[in-house]
């Protein structure tokens, strides 16, 4: 092992932790947006929304990512002349934009389910509670099911999360130079493949466990409730009665 | 002494079964509308059927015990009031404001969802097990819906909730999380959220059934200082002694129909019904 050689490539992969984030961050953003709109529709007992997001969450939950990617930034490239036609080539030329657009239909299909998970657990009596107090529709949604949701769903999301961070590496493939791109193209330059492969995991790692700690600072920012109390109090029960 | 506060206590007594009649056959529903009026209530879930016409009238200031076995009706009643339940037919009034309901593939919804929240929001309602909104504090589940149904100003409604909750005797515990109480404290929270909403009409489902003996009492005593307020009351109980000494009416369901129906002096001193002797009996 050559510790100066893997502290250089350290410091050339670096430069590609940006796009990894960005690539990351957008394609989680969006698709938690799309997953709530999945989950919605397989909660809304209609049955053609419920139907569509079934079929949905089915393929895209059971075809790779890569022949995902694949077939966005291949396959879409044979239909070039439609795509221009309705303006949309500008969008599917670019790889960042086809490897976001794979990434967010990737994660949303998964992320639905874990929101649908979260919804589905929010005890019904709490709901009733708000429905009685004259809460219905949005203002529900909002100030009652949806907190309580995000409780529940969220650890489950941090994995998710997890695991986009990590399946952007599969972007390299289509030209994107983040960590496992540039890390590629340095292996063809060294051959080098152990100590640059080393180094790129190691990012991820650490990359990973950033990650990991600020989900669980948010959940026990959000769950003062499950908790014991900060201080147990002295009994004034007794004054009381 | 809960007669004294409750001004309509003596009309009771002198016609028993106003509840049963008409809304508008009465002399009295004249003078002053009903705080709630039940006509002829129907309910079936699935093939059986729960409520068999069942009608109800409570003015101003009346607390009602509701009594009956498990399966008599008695919760899908209170629960028909706002709408918890839609009933298949019958009409529900709130201060004389009728709820409007329509026919749908469903079965009966209300017609009007707007209408629904705005009755919901003057009829506030204390469940069995509680149902504090498990991610907000104590204060945050009182202020809850004054401030965000009833748009009140929040400094308002914080002032005001920690009024009604010193009132219920838990205002050291207004910033924990209902996980971190009793249940006795529970549904005290419980009680302050229902106040705080300023109701014309307060449900409660059963109050006491969840709970512990020894923190049955905590509870009687909150809801028998708000009969006493002269604040107007729906009971689902299985409490004797509150239903005797506080409600001013006592109603006793079995099967979906009321059986007995009067001033407790009167239901409890003869009671009509040979299932309601049996009832008393088995409730010590």
């Amino acid at each position: 092992m050559d510790l100066a050689f893997m502290w250089s490539t350290f410091l050339q992969l670096l430069s590609g932790v940006p796009l990894t984030l960005n690539l990351s961050f957008t394609s989680v953003a969006f698709g938690a947006v799309f997953a709530m709109i999945l989950a919605l529709m397989r909660m809304s007992g209609v049955r053609v929304p419920d139907v569509i997001a079934r079929g949905y969450v089915f393929v895209f939950r059971g075809t790779p990512l890569l022949v995902q990617i694949f077939l966005i930034y291949y396959g879409l490239g044979q239909f070039r002349p439609t795509l221009q036609e309705w303006g949309l080539w500008g969008f599917f030329r670019e790889p960042y934009w086809c490897a976001v657009l794979a990434l967010t239909l990737n994660t949303a299909a998964y992320a639905s389910e874990i929101i649908r998970g979260g919804l589905q657990a929010v005890p019904h009596q709490q709901v009733e509670a708000a429905r009685a107090c004259g809460m219905s529709g949005f203002l529900l949604f909002r100030r009652i099911v949806f907190p309580i949701a995000v409780r529940q769903a969220l650890p489950a999301y941090g994995s998710e999360i997890i695991l986009m961070v990590k399946a952007t590496s599969l972007a390299s493939i289509i030209t994107m130079m983040e960590v496992t791109g540039l890390a590629a193209k340095l292996i063809s330059q060294t051959f080098r493949a152990i100590e640059i492969f080393v180094v790129a995991g190691a990012i991820y790692l650490i990359l990973n466990f950033v990650i990991t700690r600020i989900i669980m600072a948010i959940e026990w920012w959000l769950s003062p409730h499950l908790r014991r109390p900060p201080s147990v109090e002295p009994k004034l029960e007794a004054a009381h009665v | 002494m809960s007669e004294a506060a409750i001004p309509s206590a003596a009309m009771s007594q002198v016609a028993p079964n106003a509840a049963l009649s008409r809304t508008g056959a009465h002399p009295v529903s004249t003078a002053t509308t009903p705080a709630v009026s039940v006509h002829n209530l129907r309910k079936s879930f699935g093939p059986l059927e729960v409520l068999k016409g069942v009608s109800l009238e409570a003015r101003e200031g009346d607390v009602i015990s509701i009594l009956g076995a498990s399966g008599s009706g008695k919760s899908t009643m209170l629960r028909c009031i706002n709408m918890l339940e839609v009933p298949d037919s019958g009409e529900v009034k709130i201060g004389g404001e009728a709820i409007r309901l329509k026919q749908t593939r469903r079965g009966m919804e209300p017609a009007d969802q707007s209408q629904v929240d705005r009755i919901r929001s003057r009829v506030a309602m204390v469940f069995q097990s509680f149902n504090l909104w498990s991610h907000m504090t104590i204060l945050e589940n009182v202020i809850e819906a004054p401030v965000h149904v009833q748009k009140r100003p929040k400094a308002e409604c914080v002032a005001e909730a920690e009024a009604l909750l010193e009132k219920v005797g838990i205002v050291d515990k207004r910033n924990q999380y209902p996980s971190h109480l009793s249940g006795g404290q529970q549904q005290r929270a419980a009680i302050a959220r229902a106040l705080a909403m300023r109701p014309q009409v307060m449900l409660f489902d059963e109050p006491t059934s969840a709970l512990d003996p020894e923190l049955v009492g905590e509870v009687l005593r909150v809801m028998r200082s708000l009969a006493e307020e002269g604040r107007t009351m729906l009971v689902v109980t299985h409490e004797m002694g509150f239903a005797r000494d506080v409600s001013n009416r006592v109603m006793f369901l079995h099967k979906g129909v009321v059986e007995e129906e009067g001033a407790p002096a009167e239901v409890f001193g003869a009671p009509k019904s040979e299932r309601f002797k049996q009832f008393i009996s088995s409730h010590r």
